[in-house]
């Protein structure tokens, strides 16, 4: 009985959410991807919200999420210069609770970069739109991807030309505002054949309470090419994010991927990382530091489906007051990739008893000429090392926060623009006074 | 040696194994099904008390209501519940004369080095039990008796000891915690007691000498050791001979109590059937384990799993009291199209407390190999302490080794340390080997006996050198 | 003892030996010499049987045998033996159950009853003596631990052990200091007999200051370009390798 019931009551909860959604007007949109749309819907018909019994959820209950009642968030105009980074130069894009903000953006046109909004993008029918958009492999039966694919409003279209090298970083300004808005951003980033790009994207908040952002990326790093996507995640306390992302790595590509998630009353990142071709390199590497009642959830997954790869995963949190944190890792290594090298870290610090943490590292391997190897750990701060900076004559809280910052600086060490690693070293500092 | 292994092979291409265990049974075997009135006829026919029938009638209502999980890594077809008789007597015990014993389980047990007399016994084969083991058990009997040590069988223990059993029945390992222990706990059969007094100190490793009188307890198996205060027993289950069983489904249940300052290593060898090469066959191995630590006291588990064709299998430590010290060593070996899906929890709530975790996978054939394992520190559990280190091995690139680690840590000054690798076993140590005259399948069994060397050195030593044993025929044939 | 002719090998598909002529004599101390990449370690690893390379041309012939038709287990079984430039630790296999299983099997192989217990632990004693090994090391896990001076001293002890016809030292020099190259080399002394024959494989002379060699030989691009007394050691030495490189034909 108790089981109809829980049902019942999530599928309510899920009408209310395709209540909202379905004011969203698509009509006009290219038949083709409307049709992605539509596919969804239907999809949606089947799925409901997770239960403290979903697995895949086992860490995170989203009842804060969609118990919640939201309205559509707009777009505005509003002060981004507190989001920019200093001392970078970067081409600037704006995105407010879904939609781009042509007028706030500052980016000049590039030879054989087509940047743009996705909803452009869908209107001049790319190519390379046409062939990437909507193909996921992972999180196919997940509720919240289904939601973004039937109902995402905007985000970037960005597409770089074969053998082209994009020096100057892409900065996108992903923005909610409002109380209880809900907001589907929606991102498709493409380095074809040869090309190098560099990737910011700032998950922050304006003026705003409970407002719940929905948002998925999908990533092509074609034959040969390097990516590095960059994501920041700053978002007030008591609002929410889930963030999918879907990578793809094709042949001899190099992709990095660094999350850096400060704040937030509950985040999820779910990152699939596809690697179906052979002698791909793929990093991906998170800090997540919890405060008050935060509840930072990473989920990831390396499939590694052809030989002669390697991946390479760190993750740290520092958890404080009543946060959480959560680590779930998995690193596929199918019966055709041999020579795949996969090694996966994840360690924590708790800072106090009423902080948790919830660690699952997993490997799951059908080929025999492999190394994998993952290690998790909890602890404090070595005491050993404090005493140590202690008799230098460091004082021990001066001791802490210098060992703090070392483990947290150490998860994001392979961000390559140093205007951003210094911005992100900045921001730990500040936490840990 | 009877068969040298090309005879083996060769006799086992042509010759399907036989389930040669066709026999006269002395009656006793109720009927297939399972109902409540099935329920009460087997406690009935145990003689046993209200409170015991009360036990299993609501262990069984609970299991009614229960649908089986499937999280684990392993897949089996649909078990039919009623097609399983849930009772035979001893007496309905079937016998199979030598000559139909499968020559493949002689073969084994010779390379074991077991003596004719318990191969038979092993094999299902009536013997009279005329050999030492008669007068070194009577005197083995005498000397626990002396220290008031109880070792039982669980039904004597219910007849003679009801207040041990009622009082601690069902405290680990409560009916209601998962379907195949609710199972379990509302049709056991039988299955061994054990209580050692306050202080004493068991001199003799528990069960030893029972090994031929255990292979027989049944598919539902049930197990109460309780180690009163300051006392100490090392427990040994299970033997490293081939098991054969013509019951497919076995849901053992195993509770263990470490009161004050008391110690109990339990270890174990399984080596049910695995099935054939093809995956034919073999027994499903659900089995629940659990042990309570109390202060000051340590329980720890030892396994080396090579049988079976499915296991799900977590031998736990509730690590209550202050002070207490849970430890798991497995090996788990798979060939051909065995599944294993096993590893441990360890609950810490007490302060102080500490838990170790090795656990070395070997997967070869088309095998699966998966360690599941839960480390929970709980928020009062201060300065609570776990290392866990599991490696697995693979043999061949049709068998896959999964890790499937939960830690759940909610105290700021635990430590935690969790590492795993996964490789093939060493090319260059194999060359390295060849080299100085070693054959490639010896060498095979040199360096995968001295990958798990950390947990056979865990088992009493007599146990050990079978255990090695059972590794290489495990592993016979399993490269090249 | 052993007689190469022509010996050509490849890894992946790159040739290294191309052509190597050798002939070592029972009783012989041959050395090999030459300088990084000139294929020293791949004739020591095509020798053993290291399924890496191929063979694509040539023959050996090992105590009238072919020594390129038998498995590496049954060459070292024959009698040959190979002291590795990097000896591989295997975890949780003792050094005694290692050779006691390499000893057996040999034993076997040549229909011959497995050692007693007795005479194993007197062997043990006695060839541990010879190189100064610790007895303590014998118990120990394969390898695992030892500092490199313990390896290459516990690689001369297998020798020993295992009493090969021909051994072939691997860069065993290379790496130790002066006190345990005088370990080894007087291991090495001491296990010379008119019946079996060694090839010591290196890259300075050093080690032919203690291993006396009775020819050397000078190994460049995969071929034996210069063969002569131990003075051609010193003259290599004192001129260098790129002497061989400005007199090589190539």
């Amino acid at each position: 009985m108790e089981n109809i019931n829980t049902t019942i009551a999530t599928s309510e909860k899920k009408d209310k959410f395709l209540e909202v959604l379905s004011t969203l007007d698509f009509t006009t949109e290219n038949p083709t991807f409307l049709q992605h749309r539509i596919t969804s819907q239907n999809e949606l018909n089947e799925l409901d919200f997770p239960t403290s019994k979903t697995e895949y959820w086992k860490y995170t209950r989203v009842g804060k999420i969609v118990n919640n009642t939201y309205t559509l968030g707009q777009p505005e105009k509003i002060d981004v210069s507190d989001f920019l980074i200093p001392n970078l130069d970067a081409q600037v894009l704006v995105i407010i609770n879904g939609h781009v903000v042509a007028d706030l953006s500052d980016f000049t046109s590039v030879d054989g970069v087509t940047l743009t909004s996705l909803s452009h993008a869908k209107k001049q029918n790319f190519e390379g739109l046409k062939k990437h958009f909507n193909q996921f492999t992972q999180d196919k039966k997940e509720i919240f991807l289904a939601f973004n694919n039937a109902f995402h409003t905007d985000g970037i279209y960005l597409e770089v030309a074969k053998n082209k090298i994009i020096e100057k970083p892409l900065h996108i300004i992903n923005i909610t505002t409002g109380n209880n808005t809900i907001s589907q951003s929606r991102n498709l980033f493409l380095a074809n054949v040869g090309s190098q790009v560099k990737i910011i994207e700032s998950f922050v908040n304006v003026n705003g309470e409970k407002n719940f952002n929905n948002h998925v990326s999908e990533l092509i790093i074609s034959e040969n090419a390097i990516m590095e996507y960059n994501k920041i995640q700053d978002k007030k306390e008591t609002n929410f994010s889930i963030v999918t992302e879907q990578v793809y790595q094709e042949a001899n590509s190099n992709f990095t991927i660094n999350t850096a998630t400060f704040n937030g009353a509950l985040v999820r990142n779910n990152l699939n990382i596809e690697v179906d071709a052979s002698n791909c390199e793929t990093n991906l590497n998170g800090l997540y530091l919890g405060k008050n009642k935060d509840h930072i959830d990473n989920h990831t997954v390396v499939d590694h489906k052809k030989p002669h790869c390697n991946s390479n995963e760190i993750y740290r949190g520092v958890l404080d007051n009543e946060s959480t944190g959560v680590f779930n890792g998995k690193v596929f290594v199918r019966p055709n990739a041999q020579k795949t090298n996969a090694f996966q870290q994840n360690n924590n610090i708790l800072l106090t008893d009423n902080a948790t943490v919830n660690s699952k590292p997993e490997l799951e391997i059908y080929a025999d000429d492999v190394k994998c190897s993952h290690g998790s750990t909890t602890g404090q701060i070595d005491e050993e090392a404090i005493f140590y900076l202690q008799s230098r004559g460091i004082s021990k809280k001066g001791a802490l926060k210098l060992m703090i910052n070392a483990f947290a600086k150490d998860a994001l060490e392979r961000i390559s623009i140093e205007a951003l690693q210094a911005y992100i070293d900045n921001k730990i500092e500040e936490r840990f006074i | 040696m009877a068969y040298s292994e090309d005879d083996l092979k060769k006799e086992l291409k042509d010759q399907e194994y036989k389930y040669g265990f066709t026999s006269n049974i002395e009656s006793e075997v109720i009927p297939k099904g399972l109902n409540e009135d099935v329920v009460r006829l087997i406690s009935s026919k145990k003689n046993e008390p209200q409170w015991l029938l009360d036990f299993r009638l609501k262990a069984f209502a609970h299991w009614k209501t229960m649908v089986e999980k499937r999280w684990a890594h392993v897949s089996y077809p649909e078990i039919d519940f009623q097609n399983i008789s849930y009772y035979s007597s001893p007496k309905a015990k079937k016998e199979v004369s030598w000559d139909e014993v499968d020559p493949e389980m002689k073969a084994t047990m010779d390379k074991l080095g077991i003596s004719m007399d318990e191969q038979k016994a092993l094999s299902g084969v009536a013997v009279d039990f005329v050999f030492d083991s008669v007068s070194v058990k009577t005197s083995f009997q005498d000397k626990l008796q002396e220290l008031g040590v109880i070792f039982c069988s669980f039904s004597e223990a219910v007849k003679n000891h009801p207040e041990l059993v009622k009082k601690y029945l069902g405290t680990v390992v409560p009916p209601t915690d998962n379907f195949y222990a609710a199972l379990n706990s509302a049709v056991f059969s039988d299955g061994s007691f054990c209580y050692i007094p306050k202080g004493v100190r068991c001199p003799m490793e528990l069960s030893t000498y029972f090994r031929i009188n255990e292979a027989n307890t049944g598919q539902f198996e049930r197990t109460l050791l309780i180690a009163d205060e300051g006392s100490y027993v090392s427990y040994l289950e299970g033997c490293t001979a081939p098991s054969r069983d013509e019951n497919q489904l076995h849901a053992a249940v195993v509770e263990l109590i470490s009161l004050d300052g008391a110690e109990i290593k339990y270890s174990t060898v399984q080596n049910w059937y695995p099935g054939d090469k093809d995956g034919k066959g073999g027994i499903y191995n659900f089995v629940t384990k659990r042990g309570i630590c109390h202060n000051h006291s340590k329980i720890s588990w030892t396994q080396v799993e090579t049988g079976s064709a499915v296991t799900w299998k977590y031998p736990s430590c509730i690590l209550k009291g202050d002070n207490s010290i849970g430890e798991f060593y497995s090996v788990a070996v798979t060939n051909h199209y065995q599944q294993a899906d096993t590893g441990t929890k360890m609950i810490h709530l007490g302060k102080n407390t500490k838990s170790t975790i090795i656990s070395k996978g070997i997967s070869a054939g088309f095998s699966n190999n998966s360690y599941r394992g839960l480390v929970q520190i709980h928020k009062n559990a201060t300065n609570a302490r776990n290392f866990t280190q599991c490696d697995s091995l693979l043999m061949s690139d049709q068998c896959g080794a999964h890790t499937f680690p939960y830690i759940e840590v909610k105290n700021s000054t635990a430590k935690i340390e969790h590492e795993a690798t996964t490789s093939k076993i060493g090319e260059d140590q194999l060359f390295y080997c060849n080299q100085r005259g070693i054959s490639t399948e010896k060498a095979i069994n040199l360096i995968v006996n001295g990958y798990c060397k950390d947990v056979l050195n865990k088992l009493p030593m007599e146990f050990a050198v079978e255990a090695q044993k059972l590794l290489e025929i495990s592993l016979e044939g399993s490269v090249g | 003892m052993i007689k190469i002719k022509n010996l050509h090998a490849n890894i992946d598909g790159k040739e290294i030996l191309k052509g190597i002529n050798l002939e070592v004599k029972a009783g012989e101390v041959h050395a090999i010499m030459g300088p990084n990449g000139s294929g020293k370690s791949t004739l020591s690893s095509v020798l053993a049987g290291r399924e890496e390379f191929e063979v694509t041309e040539g023959s050996v012939e090992f105590d009238g045998k072919d020594l390129l038709d038998l498995a590496p287990e049954d060459r070292a079984r024959e009698g040959l033996f190979l002291a590795f430039q990097y000896p591989i630790e295997i975890p949780g296999v003792s050094n005694i159950n290692f050779l006691k299983t390499a000893i057996n099997e040999k034993r076997a192989y040549l229909n011959q009853e497995p050692v007693s217990a007795k005479e194993f632990l007197g062997m043990v004693k006695e060839k541990s003596a010879l190189v100064e090994l610790d007895a303590k090391l014998a118990n120990r896990s394969v390898n695992e631990g030892f500092s490199g001076g313990e390896k290459k001293r516990n690689e001369i002890f297998q020798m020993a052990m295992l009493t090969p016809k021909l051994a072939i030292l691997d860069e065993t020099d290379s790496g130790l200091d002066i006190d345990a190259l005088r370990i080894v080399a007087n291991g090495v002394n001491k296990l010379k007999s008119p019946n079996n024959a060694t090839i010591v494989i290196t890259h300075y002379q050093r080690l032919l200051d203690y291993i006396i060699p009775d020819f050397v030989h000078v190994l460049y691009d995969g071929k034996i370009v210069k063969s002569g007394s131990k003075d051609l050691a010193l003259e290599l030495e004192e001129k260098g390798y790129d002497w061989i490189k400005n007199e090589s034909p190539l």
